[in-house]
């Protein structure tokens, strides 16, 4: 592995361990607030499949760099300006609504990326793909189901999740960005050009969202910058809490 | 507002190939496909099955205890399709 | 005694289970009911003290740990409610009672976790101490009950073992953590010995329970037996032991204990402790905010439903 390469995987490992793990977290705030408790179960698991994803990659991560960070060093011990998660992931919990269109948008996504990215050279990352294609399977299906039932449920439940599909649009083009690293990976057969994947996520989300009788929102405005660290500023307030415990005690075993 | 409006369902897991479906309890559904998820979520989370079947408990005919006497009891004087009703001999026992 | 007593009890003295659809005296439905329910609550209301530190906790392996843990209480409370539901009651009917204040939960829930060790006592003391207690309801009267408590035990096990591994991993920390480790020793160990009641001769459901066979062992029984297992694992972890009485009796071929605080356990069980609101509030909100969640499963399942009839016609 050129360096030039080793560094763009571990920046790319890096960038998929942060969205794993930052929408794990916030899948993880619904625990005990869920609207029934088959559901409280049922989400939680989704959780769980991304908390393990962020510590894969994280793991791999931690190899790469080989100068004796551990995956806890990647998630407790940088800033949210080092932080290189997808803006959308990182937006606050919000109504059941917001969390499940978020998840529609973010599940369709991975549903895309990973049949690519279990293609990588790099067997690792091939590997970590290969798990989680089977989770993603799982994670869209239940997903398009809660949109359906939210959007096509009552006038209340449709309002909701109309305003969710609105307000979290924008948010959604970053996805499909390419910058240098991820064009010298995906050139070398590493990583995924994503922006080859935006025709497909739209038409997949647009016929979910239109079967569930929301209104595909229109592209007039678009947030970017979670790749190159200029957040929203919820991942501060987020990663605080979860940094809290762990920086308190510099150096412990847990 | 309350759950009451989900339907009742029966769970069963078939915890290995080669195995009868067991009855492991209950849970609350919209229908039969979001009852199997929430029966993978809430009754395998440690690969606990292979194959699962849910039913409306609804649907379920159960026999009742009254009847129980003239379900049951006409088997009890018919020792002879039990096994152990054959007595043979040691060298020829282990059938 | 009426024929149908008599066969009751007849299955009970044999050792029989009682079955859903088995005829049994009104006041044993009721009791079971009640410890089945009160069981599942405090299930669901264990989530909250616990899911406080989820977004919190102090390594990836740990958060995942915590997470899955705090799932499978979620997954206990519906084995139980749903095992409860076979005595002709529904979810619905309990979760009221429960925000009401008519059933009860665990009164150990309504301590508040304040630090990261706390999440560890409680797996170890607490899960150990519902353990002691589960294990002896495995041969519980009731059928649903105690095939729900057999699958509840085996996961259970995972539950102290994770949080006395959290616990060891601080013992053998920093001062700092190790102070930790002892602050939520000393605010859990009593609490814990509570979580089994009241002496025999104060509880007022004991006598009829042990007579059916629902409860197994007696209150002091129990709690006897998991002081008596905690004091190597205290040894173990290095800590000093909350209870400066505790002494080992060689007669008796137990250990002898300080008094529990009756005053605290019922001042906390008729409401005073430090979240009995907080915890209930949760509940409701959830509950609540949850509403036109269900509502839209329901209008949703209704219009699919008319549909399909649309179809076929």
């Amino acid at each position: 592995m050129s360096d030039a390469i080793k560094a763009a995987t571990l920046e790319y490992v890096t960038r998929l361990g942060d969205d794993s793990l930052v929408l794990g977290h916030r899948i993880s705030e619904w625990v005990s607030y869920a609207p029934f408790l088959e559901e409280d179960i049922a989400y939680a698991n989704v959780a769980l499949d991304y908390v393990g994803r962020a510590r894969m990659f994280y793991t791999y991560a931690a190899e790469l760099a080989a100068d004796g960070r551990t995956e806890d060093d990647f998630a407790y011990m940088r800033s949210d300006r080092d932080y290189r998660n997808l803006l959308l992931l990182e937006m606050p919990r919000g109504d059941f609504a917001y969390s499940q269109i978020r998840q529609l948008f973010a599940d369709v996504y991975y549903s895309l990326v990973l049949p690519e990215l279990v293609k990588s050279k790099d067997e690792r990352i091939a590997a970590v793909a290969a798990k989680a294609i089977k989770e993603t399977k799982y994670h869209v299906r239940r997903s398009r189901d809660w949109v359906h039932r939210l959007g096509d449920g009552t006038e209340e439940s449709h309002k909701r999740t109309q305003k969710a599909a609105d307000q979290l649009w924008g948010y959604t083009h970053e996805m499909f960005d390419m910058d240098e690293t991820e064009q010298l990976l995906a050139d070398n057969g590493i990583g995924v050009d994503v922006s080859k994947l935006r025709d497909q996520w739209h038409k997949d989300v647009s016929a979910i969202l239109t079967e569930s009788t929301i209104t595909v929102p229109e592209d007039s405005w678009a947030v970017r910058g979670g790749r190159t660290g200029y957040h929203t500023e919820n991942l501060g307030h987020m990663l605080t809490e979860l940094q809290i415990v762990h920086r308190s005690h510099p150096g412990c075993q847990w | 507002m309350t759950t009451e409006k989900l339907e009742l369902f029966e769970v069963f897991i078939r915890s290995k190939r080669g195995l009868d479906h067991k009855h492991v309890g209950s849970l609350h559904a919209e229908d039969h496909a979001q009852a199997l998820e929430y029966a993978r979520d809430c009754y395998t989370r440690r690969s606990e099955g292979v194959s699962i079947w849910v039913v409306k408990s609804n649907d379920i005919c159960a026999s009742q205890e009254d009847d129980a006497e003239s379900f049951y009891d006409p088997s009890d004087d018919k020792p002879y399709r039990h096994a152990t009703y054959y007595v043979l001999p040691d060298p020829v026992n282990n059938m | 005694m009426t024929p149908e007593e008599q066969n009751f009890m007849r299955k009970i003295n044999a050792e029989d289970k009682i079955e859903p659809k088995d005829w049994m005296p009104d006041a044993y439905r009721k009791n079971v009911i009640r410890q089945m329910s009160q069981h599942a609550h405090s299930e669901v209301i264990g989530m909250q003290p616990e899911g406080n530190w989820i977004t919190r906790a102090p390594s990836l392996r740990r958060k995942a740990v915590l997470l899955s843990k705090v799932q499978d209480e979620a997954g206990h409370g519906l084995y139980l409610y749903s095992a409860t539901e076979t005595l002709g009651i529904t979810r619905a009917e309990m979760i009221e009672a429960l925000q009401q204040g008519t059933a009860k939960y665990a009164s150990i829930f309504n301590y508040p976790t304040l630090t990261w060790g706390d999440v560890g006592a409680i797996g170890w003391l607490v899960d150990g101490a519902a353990i002691v207690n589960q294990v002896s309801l495995q041969r519980t009267s009731y059928g649903p009950y105690a095939r729900a408590m057999i699958r509840i035990c085996k996961e259970e096990s995972f539950h102290q073992r994770q949080g006395y591994e959290a616990l060891l991993a601080l013992a053998k920390g920093s001062p700092e953590q190790k102070q930790m480790a002892q602050d939520s020793l000393n605010r859990f160990y009593w609490p814990a010995l509570m979580m089994f009641g009241p002496h025999d001769s104060e509880s007022a459901h004991s006598a009829k329970s042990m007579e059916w066979k629902i409860k197994r062992e007696t209150n002091d029984d129990l709690r006897q037996k998991f002081i008596d297992q905690t004091v190597p694992q205290i040894e173990f972890l290095g800590l000093a032991h909350p209870d400066p009485a505790i002494k080992w009796n060689e007669e008796r071929g137990h250990y002898d204990h300080g008094d529990i605080d009756w005053e605290e356990f019922y001042s906390v069980i008729n409401g005073n402790g430090h979240c009995n609101r907080q915890r209930i509030e949760h509940h409701v909100a959830a509950h609540e905010e949850g509403a036109w969640v269900r509502d839209a499963i329901t209008a949703y399942n209704d219009k699919k439903n008319a549909n399909k009839i649309k179809n076929v016609a």
